[in-house]
């Protein structure tokens, strides 16, 4: 059994997209260290709840750490303290007792506020959708083995493609970037013969479409690769930057 | 008195698919885009369908209760999706995949159904490879297999231990192309409430819409289409814990089955051997340990009770345990498959050496899956670059080592074989409503094998549905678009609206939370690993006092007509407690054992399952007869025409 300990909670409250928000600070006692952060949130909840208040709005499902929807600010970084994990991964027992925990929504021009700490990431959503794909339909493909590809290209692509779409990385940058989300995607997908043939094309429109929807420059502060919780790094932003190059130059 | 046609084609079962496909009725691509398909979900079945169907020039209406459609659950599988390639010419094909499977689900599944998925899983590995899905590779550039449970070929494909997350991305990528092209439009955090039924001419009831609320605005919403198709998963969380998605739910299903639709095995539900052991009251889901670990990890407990009382009261470590003293309790009852059982057998062994008093955990709810051998014949490097991210996961969560001390785990909730009965078209019983995924009940009879959720899900959106919906189709191109202002629409509508109304109207003590953990209490403890009458029948009375007590000591804060956590949970709940008493209720009717489904009395002497195919050789489908009537049970007759049943057998 770990140590319990007594804590502050400093939670961003905002009732919606519009309305002005400010911080409400709660007090929690004997929280185990085991209890994860988004449980010692559930118990939070429960209180408010008895006592006839509405819970606090934070978006979360899988709870282990690859659906990419929990979020959270804490202390000053996306997704907690500890490296290489999101928040439905990190643990009470990082905390000190006494200590007050201070927990807001991701930041950012791209991801309104909903509530609370819950904002709307659609943005993503539509990047891909201006290109983040190789064009084929279902049916009609090549055996899976007709094209080998060296292992560590496939590799290096896995690593692209661990992404989880959680946005860390937009919340992490001063500029509000998603680059190190777009190169992901375009870097995956330039590596395999697959994606190849679209490569340019696809670095190109997601630019477009990044640039459209109010996410900042990239400034190469390096914020983005020591935040993510998948430990994506941003050579993907050299991959990417060379593609649209690529596509800038034979235009 | 109901009758099922599972309009299974007739012939050898190795040519009925061809056959349905060159026979079967298809619709031109100019009245493609006037007919409209409603798929709700977006997980491997969900995205695959929608993206599949969009591609055919269908007009899709696409919804997912998450910000993403990247975030359905199934992106939470791990270790691997099986087919048939045979690329380790090792003996695979695509009859020993279709023989497994029936095997493995304790032959309660139907023959030809199973035989059509192991025969369009080739494809999908192509499709998944052409998409850019990163599968892992051998050092020649070719794709790299591994073994899961209930199989002796290695036909598992994987994507380092995020095989889900690959698929799912690949099949929301192809989704996505097909969002920007406008042939699918996507309702992000949408919430299905209710299915709409409207008459055609004949007086026949089709599917034609469903009532969705926008979890942000609050705000009950109308849509119209040719056909609805239900891609929403299961029900596990019926059981509070599991390693469900906490948004996971069955109440889609449910609204299918208060309209007609047959609820078919909702007592099969599969309990995963390799999850991280519950630590507390507060804990909200237990998270899996892949299948895959089983591969190199040995599962054991103590031999002696008083070393296992030890470790339980702290005096004790595993790594102090000498060899001799261990005892690899797989290995020594199951000699020709060990570690690599099928998922219910490996559960209920765990269960039965903690009952006897050899668990471990302060709770002695847990056994050991032990690396060290691996370590020590593989090297730690190779022992990493298989499953260190699932190390680094296990130590993020218990803040134990696993390259220095075994893993504990337990079995637990993961996956629901049972679901909306379909038939060889995945038709419900309801004209125009189609089920496919996990939230129909088709393939896996009574028990699932690892890596076969994601290639069903993927076989349904992919290479299934996309075909059998339009037999269906085709007999609707003169039926124009519907008006969401039909008074069947007005009527669902309604009806939704005073449900609601009288659920934020009780205002009583309780958290929709602290009523779903009893339910869940209620379903581990009496519908759980081990079914007795008495349990079941125990499970029944408490589950009806607990819906007494939900409707009328209930607390939802907030407003209705805004965005509403409690809200949404509170739907969600109420279903679960009566998808809770069907559960129990087909159990009880299921006199034998077989597959996820253990019923104490019937058992072989050396604690097998025991199947009685004379009584029991038929899909138990439940048909819903109005609030609190016992629903009336309608049997599919499962008839082996082509394999011999057996006791399953992994020991020689």
């Amino acid at each position: 059994m770990e140590k319990e300990i007594n804590i502050h909670v400093k939670v961003w409250r905002q009732k919606g997209p519009k309305a002005k928000g400010k911080f409400e600070t709660y007090h929690l006692d004997r929280i185990s260290g085991d209890t994860s952060f988004l449980e010692m949130l559930d118990i939070l909840n429960e209180q408010l709840v008895s006592k006839g208040q509405e819970p606090i709005a934070f978006d979360n499902d899988c709870r282990e750490g690859i659906c990419g929807m929990c979020s959270l600010y804490i202390n000053g970084h996306p997704h907690g303290p500890d490296n290489l994990i999101t928040t439905c991964q990190l643990h009470m027992r990082h905390f000190k007792d006494g200590e007050t925990i201070t927990i807001e929504p991701w930041r950012s021009a791209a991801f309104p506020v909903i509530r609370d700490l819950m904002v709307d990431r659609r943005a993503f959503d539509k990047i891909i959708q201006a290109g983040g794909y190789v064009s084929v339909n279902t049916g009609g493909v090549p055996d899976a083995n007709t094209i080998p590809i060296p292992k560590p290209v496939a590799d290096e692509a896995m690593d692209a493609a661990s992404c989880i779409g959680c946005g860390a990385c937009v919340a992490a940058c001063k500029n509000g970037s998603a680059m190190l989300f777009v190169s992901a995607k375009v870097s995956q997908l330039a590596l395999l013969p697959q994606g190849k043939i679209e490569s340019k094309t696809r670095a190109k429109a997601m630019i477009a479409q990044m640039d459209a929807l109010g996410f900042g420059n990239c400034t190469n502060t390096r914020a983005c690769e020591l935040e993510c919780p998948k430990g994506v790094s941003i050579s993907h932003i050299a991959r990417l930057n060379r593609e649209f190059l690529k596509a800038k130059l034979s235009n | 008195m109901t009758k099922l046609d599972a309009k299974t084609p007739q012939g050898p079962l190795s040519e009925k698919w061809t056959h349905y496909k060159n026979h079967q009725k298809l619709v031109n691509p100019a009245n493609k885009r006037r007919l409209d398909v409603i798929v709700v979900g977006t997980g491997l079945a969900g995205a695959s369908a929608a993206a599949s169907l969009g591609e055919l020039g269908f007009r899709v209406l696409n919804f997912c209760i998450q910000d993403s459609p990247r975030r359905a659950h199934s992106i939470a599988a791990q270790g691997g999706i099986n087919a048939a390639k045979n690329y380790q010419n090792d003996g695979d094909s695509v009859y020993r995949l279709f023989y497994d499977t029936i095997k493995g689900g304790d032959y309660r599944a139907r023959e030809a159904n199973v035989y059509r998925l192991a025969e369009v899983s080739n494809n999908i590995i192509d499709q998944c490879v052409a998409q850019g899905v990163p599968f892992a590779r051998e050092y020649g550039g070719l794709l790299d297999n591994r073994s899961f449970g209930g199989a002796q070929v290695s036909r598992t494909f994987y994507a380092k231990g995020q095989t889900g997350q690959q698929l799912l991305l690949g099949a929301y990528s192809a989704l996505s192309r097909q969002v920007h092209q406008g042939s699918v439009k996507l309702y992000t955090r949408y919430e299905m409430l209710d299915l709409v039924l409207i008459k055609d001419a004949n007086g026949l009831e089709r599917a034609r819409g469903i009532i969705a609320r926008n979890l942000v605005t609050g705000k009950i919403e109308r849509f119209a289409a040719h056909a609805v198709v239900i891609a929403s998963g299961g029900y596990g969380n019926a059981f509070f814990l599991s390693t469900n998605a906490m948004n996971s739910n069955g109440s889609a299903a449910m609204q299918c089955y208060r309209k007609g639709a047959l609820f078919a095995n909702p007592a099969f539900a599969q309990i995963h051997p390799t999850c991280i052991p519950v630590h507390g009251e507060f804990q909200s889901k237990l998270t899996l340990m892949s299948e895959s670990l089983r591969n190199d990890g040995r599962i054991w407990v103590p031999k002696k009770l008083e070393d296992a009382q030890a470790i339980r009261e702290g005096q004790l470590k595993p790594t102090q345990i000498a060899e001799e003293d261990r005892d690899y309790y797989l290995e020594r009852r199951y000699p020709a498959f060990g570690n690599l059982v099928p998922r219910d057998v490996a559960s209920r062994a765990a269960k039965e050496r903690c009952d006897a008093g050899f668990g471990v955990n302060n709770t002695g709810l847990a056994v050991y899956l032990d690396f060290s051998d691996a370590i020590n014949r593989l090297g730690l490097k190779t022992v990493e670059a298989r499953y260190g991210n699932l190390f680094q996961m296990y130590e993020k969560i218990t803040a134990d080592n696993p390259y220095e001390t075994p893993m504990m785990i337990f079995p637990a909730i993961h996956y629901t074989m049972g679901g909306i009965w379909v038939d060889y078209e995945l038709m419900t019983t309801i004209p125009g409503l189609f089920a496919i995924g996990e939230a129909n009940f088709s393939d896996h009879g009574a028990n699932r094998l690892g890596a076969s959720a994601l290639m069903q899900g993927l076989a349904d959106g992919y290479f299934v549905l996309p075909y059998t919906i339009q037999n269906y189709l085709s007999d609707q191109i003169q039926v124009p678009r519907f008006s969401v202002d039909l008074p069947e629409f007005a009527e669902t509508e309604k009806a939704l609206e005073d449900k609601i109304a009288t659920l934020m109207s009780i205002k009583g003590k309780r958290s929709v939370d602290s009523i779903h953990k009893e339910l869940g209490h209620i379903m581990w403890d009496h519908v759980g690993m081990g079914r007795t009458k008495e349990s079941l029948e125990t499970a029944l009375v408490l589950l009806q006092a607990l819906k007494k007590e939900f409707w009328s000591n209930l607390f939802i804060p907030g407003e209705p007509n805004t965005l509403n956590v409690e809200l949404e949970k509170a739907l969600r709940l109420a279903d679960f407690i009566e998808i809770g008493q069907l559960m129990a209720l087909d159990g009880l009717n299921r006199n034998e054992s077989c597959g996820g489904h253990f019923r104490e009395e019937y058992q072989t002497p050396d604690g097998e399952a025991l199947r009685d195919d004379e009584q029991y050789s038929y899909a138990s489908c439940w048909k819903y007869k109005g609030e609190d009537q016992q629903p009336e049970l309608v049997k599919e007759s499962l008839d082996y025409e082509f394999v011999v049943r057996q006791q399953r057998n992994y020991k020689a």
